[in-house]
């Protein structure tokens, strides 16, 4: 992927969730907030977008799904500069 | 540590709430002085926790991912899942250990007892097996 041009403010997908499927007529929109858990131990994990810092490389976006066929291990943390 | 992990093939991602800015800046200031070229594997951002809150580790009262850590197959199911509270860190040796395991069980169809280590006995499970692990494996 090429290296991002870089700005302040630099949007990403965030969840790419598979699409809704078409309302009835009349029907009232959902919000697009996501905000459910829905990741599961046994099913297909959720794929997303985000910006990335990779030492030697600089920024980036990442796809999840961009390593697809390897083993993944995606670790979350409470923040950088922190203390564990 | 990451170097076992790069053996068995695995992609480490890390991912916070902070942005790609304050990696940069954690990695130069922090990290590089805690072990030599920094973390080697992508750090990711997710402001506003959006990817966070679907992997059911966002916060919303503190605004952060807390320490939630997903082992995702070369199928892309996901595997395992630990979530701790932000106080507690996590046991990489742990994390090696259940990857080997998956990646053994993944190749062989073999499952494996409580606190397996390879090397040691796996079972094979059937109707052969019911009743009988008493015989195979002793903890």
């Amino acid at each position: 992927m090429p290296e991002l041009k870089e700005g302040c403010v630099k949007p990403t997908r965030g969840p790419i969730l598979p699409a809704l499927p078409p309302l009835p007529a009349g029907a009232i929109s959902p919000t697009q907030e996501v905000t459910k858990m829905l990741a599961r131990v046994g099913k297909e994990a959720i794929d997303f977008e985000a910006t990335a810092f990779i030492e030697g490389v600089g920024f980036q976006p990442v796809k999840l799904s961009d390593y697809k066929g390897k083993w993944i291990v995606l670790c979350f943390y409470p923040g950088d500069f922190t203390f564990v | 540590m990451y170097d076992e992990f790069k053996a068995l093939d695995v992609v480490v991602l890390s991912m916070s709430t902070d942005s790609r800015f304050v990696h940069k800046m954690w990695q130069e200031h922090e990290l590089s002085k805690m072990l030599q070229g920094g973390v080697p594997f992508p750090m990711l951002s997710d402001g506003g926790g959006k990817i966070g809150a679907i992997y059911g580790v966002y916060d919303e009262a503190a605004g952060v991912d807390i320490r939630g850590r997903f082992i995702i197959d070369p199928d892309f199911v996901i595997r395992a899942m630990e979530v701790l509270a932000p106080e507690v860190g996590r046991n990489p040796k742990e994390l090696l250990r259940q990857v080997k395991a998956f990646q053994h069980v993944r190749a062989t169809g073999e499952v494996t007892p409580s606190g397996w280590e390879p090397g040691q006995v796996t079972l094979k499970p059937g109707p052969a097996l019911v009743g009988r692990v008493w015989e195979v494996w002793k903890p």
